[in-house]
């Protein structure tokens, strides 16, 4: 656990970066400092291993004050990764993430070896070490960085906007192989960005930092979403506020329809019951009988002609913003619901959707945009339960007002088609 | 052609032995102000570069050390260290060196970049081991880039010192000119070319050999 008590930095000309901060930073978890350049994030962050020395106020490494401990002893003991990764560009890849135990004095042997365990552990090809820096690229010189943040096995990792300097693709990349290293390796992470989209995908918990270097507010993500403090807050977290939300709403609630065909629209499967895409009504396929191209094809094969395409999502994983998103990617509107496997199981319709919206709290369809500035926090609190609320799945799948209904669908296919 | 030929061989033949001696006199008094220019700028850089006040200051005072003729800094060490001494030539020389290689560390240790410097801060580094282990390797390129230019120039310079009577190699111009009789000179400026030019291949041999990471940047 990292403590902050009532910490301040003055810089030498008056700048006042942080100003009388107070938080904690749970063991074993991700805390991301967000907020608006300038705000004193670096600063906060480089206050816990004193490459920045607090003007008053205290802060503790599990109970002890960072002061009371030598600065090189500190620092061996806690990782950091930063925006350029601040690779040595005159040492071999191996030699990069071998550098704390070098410092801690292992011997050669061993501390490659375990360089070259953290370089296979960030998902990096082992041919690399050989080579250097200036050789990799941005994402790959960014993942080197992390096993060498990695490579003494300390307890907590400090990253200061990491995965900034890399194209969207890498930096999901970098982000999901973070998660992913964080499940198994459980460190004490604070992690800075200024982008609220990484702060919520990253964080267990998120501090949002306002200009001036106050805390404006602190909580998990789904309750900053839902129920952002002040004005600020709300502003920062941004316009997309309501389906940033959804994420954080598991998708196993929604109504699953187990049919492959809604008026106007069949789904079209691949002989291991895969979908290929949807196929209107009116095309070549006789219309109702689901177009089962058994023996065919096989699974990988691309969609037959006159396939639209399909969104998917995996009710026992994903979201509810992905069953929507599913849906929207679709010109019949339906999500379709696959298993672990890419299976057909089900559609989820249009107003399947609402009602799990409805009962979500986001309740998006039915408010005018923009207008929702003075409601998160009723909102927010519906959102406390919402998972129990929509698991009553089997009562929405009995209900066959969704498919019956024919509005959304059809109109929106034309659309699509055209 | 007239009464003189442009090369005589024999002359150089029957000469040889002389030739070799100042050839060797002038490798020394080339090579010995070039290594200790290095020697000096090393902690006289690294002092520039950690405390900038000193740099404007130790830079001015090299270019006006530079500026002065060889010649007359000469004159001036002879009462001191003697006519046609070997140490008369390497002093000034050394100076010179110094105006090249003080600033060639102090322009190395800024090539370090800060972001390189910051994660060594943060990972642990003591400043000492910070210097020794992350900014001077960086800083390398940079210094054996400036420690060409002195070592050539250096070379070119030592020839100047015949005019005290120690000039190395340079004594065959002074030969050739007073005997109206150009195959010393002809040589002269053959070996003095042959020597800079191997000086400064040894040099980039050793550049790429110690800093494999820069030379692939070029290429790159
Ligand atoms: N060495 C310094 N001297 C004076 N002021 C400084 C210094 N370093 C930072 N500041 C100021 O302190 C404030 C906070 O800086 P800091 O680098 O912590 O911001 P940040 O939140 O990390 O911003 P960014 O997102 O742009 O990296 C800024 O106003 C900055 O100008
Ligand atoms: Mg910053």
């Amino acid at each position: 656990m990292i403590t902050f008590e009532g910490v301040t930095k003055r810089y030498g000309d008056g700048t006042v970066a942080v100003d009388n901060l107070s938080l904690r930073v749970p063991t074993g978890a991700v805390t991301v400092f967000v907020g608006p350049s300038g705000c004193g994030k670096t600063t906060s962050l480089r206050m816990i291993n004193r490459m920045i020395e607090a003007s008053s106020g205290r802060i503790l490494l599990d109970g002890r004050d960072v002061r009371e401990i030598d600065p090189p002893t500190l620092r061996r003991g806690i990782g950091y990764v930063i925006q350029q990764a601040g690779l040595f560009p005159h040492r071999k890849i191996v030699d990069n993430v071998a550098t704390v135990p070098y410092l801690l004095g292992w011997d050669k042997k061993k501390a490659r070896a375990r360089a070259m365990e953290l370089l296979e552990r960030v998902g990096l090809d082992t041919k690399l070490a050989g080579r250097y820096p200036f050789q990799l690229s941005g994402g790959q010189q960014q993942r080197v960085g992390v096993a060498r943040a990695l490579a003494a096995d300390p307890p907590v990792l400090l990253m200061d906007e990491p995965f900034s300097a890399v194209d969207p693709v890498v930096r999901t990349s970098l982000q999901d192989e973070l998660l992913r290293l964080q499940a198994e390796l459980h460190k004490t992470i604070v992690f800075v960005t200024h982008d609220i989209d990484e702060a919520i995908k990253l964080g267990d918990t998120v501090a949002v930092l306002r200009v001036g270097g106050r805390l404006a507010q602190i909580a998990d993500p789904a309750t900053l979403l839902s129920r952002p403090e002040d004005d600020f807050v709300e502003g920062f977290l941004g316009r997309d506020r309501g389906i940033r939300r959804l994420s954080f709403v598991p998708a196993s609630g929604v109504a699953v329809r187990s049919e492959p065909h809604v008026p106007g629209w069949n789904v079209v499967l691949d002989g291991d019951g895969r979908p290929l895409g949807w196929r209107p009504d009116d095309a070549a396929t006789p219309s109702g009988a689901p177009v089962n191209r058994t023996g065919s094809r096989d699974g990988s094969a691309p969609a037959p002609d006159g396939v639209l395409p399909f969104g998917a999502f995996d009710p026992a994983k994903d979201s509810l913003r992905a069953a929507l998103d599913a849906a929207l990617l679709a010109p019949s509107g339906c999500a379709i619901a696959v298993d672990g496997a890419g299976r057909f199981q089900g559609i989820v319709t249009r107003e399947a959707l609402d009602r799990a919206l409805l009962q979500a709290g986001g309740a998006e369809p039915a408010r005018p945009a923009g207008s929702g500035s003075s409601t998160p926090r009723e909102v927010g609190d519906e959102a406390g339960n919402s998972g129990s609320g929509v698991s009553d799945r089997s009562s929405a799948t009995g209900g066959s007002d969704g498919p019956s209904s024919s509005r959304g669908p059809g109109g929106d296919g034309a659309a699509a088609h055209g | 052609m007239g009464e003189e030929p442009l090369i005589r061989w024999a002359w150089i033949g029957r000469n040889w032995p002389q030739i070799e001696g100042m050839l060797v006199d002038h490798v020394v008094m080339a090579l010995v102000p070039a290594l200790l220019g290095l020697l000096v700028a090393l902690p006289l850089g690294l002092a520039s570069a950690r405390w900038r006040v000193l740099y404007q200051p130790t830079v001015s005072l090299m270019n006006v050390v530079y500026s002065l003729p060889s010649l007359a800094v000469f004159i001036v060490l002879i009462p001191l260290t003697g006519l046609a001494e070997r140490t008369t030539v390497i002093i000034p020389l050394t100076f010179y060196s110094l105006a090249v290689l003080i600033p060639a560390v102090v322009d190395g240790l800024e090539s370090v970049p800060d972001h390189v410097r910051q994660s060594a801060v943060a990972m642990g580094f003591g400043p000492m081991r910070r210097l020794l282990q992350v900014e001077l390797p960086i800083a390398v390129p940079v210094v054996l880039a400036g420690l060409r230019v002195a070592t050539v120039s250096s070379i070119s310079l030592v020839s100047v010192g015949a005019l005290i009577g120690r000039g190395g190699l340079g004594y065959l111009f002074i030969d050739g000119w007073q005997r109206q009789f150009p195959t010393p000179i002809i040589v002269g400026i053959v070996l003095v070319v042959v020597l800079a030019v191997l000086a400064d291949g040894l040099l980039v041999l050793a550049q790429r050999l110690l800093t494999p990471w820069a030379r692939a940047r070029r290429t790159a």
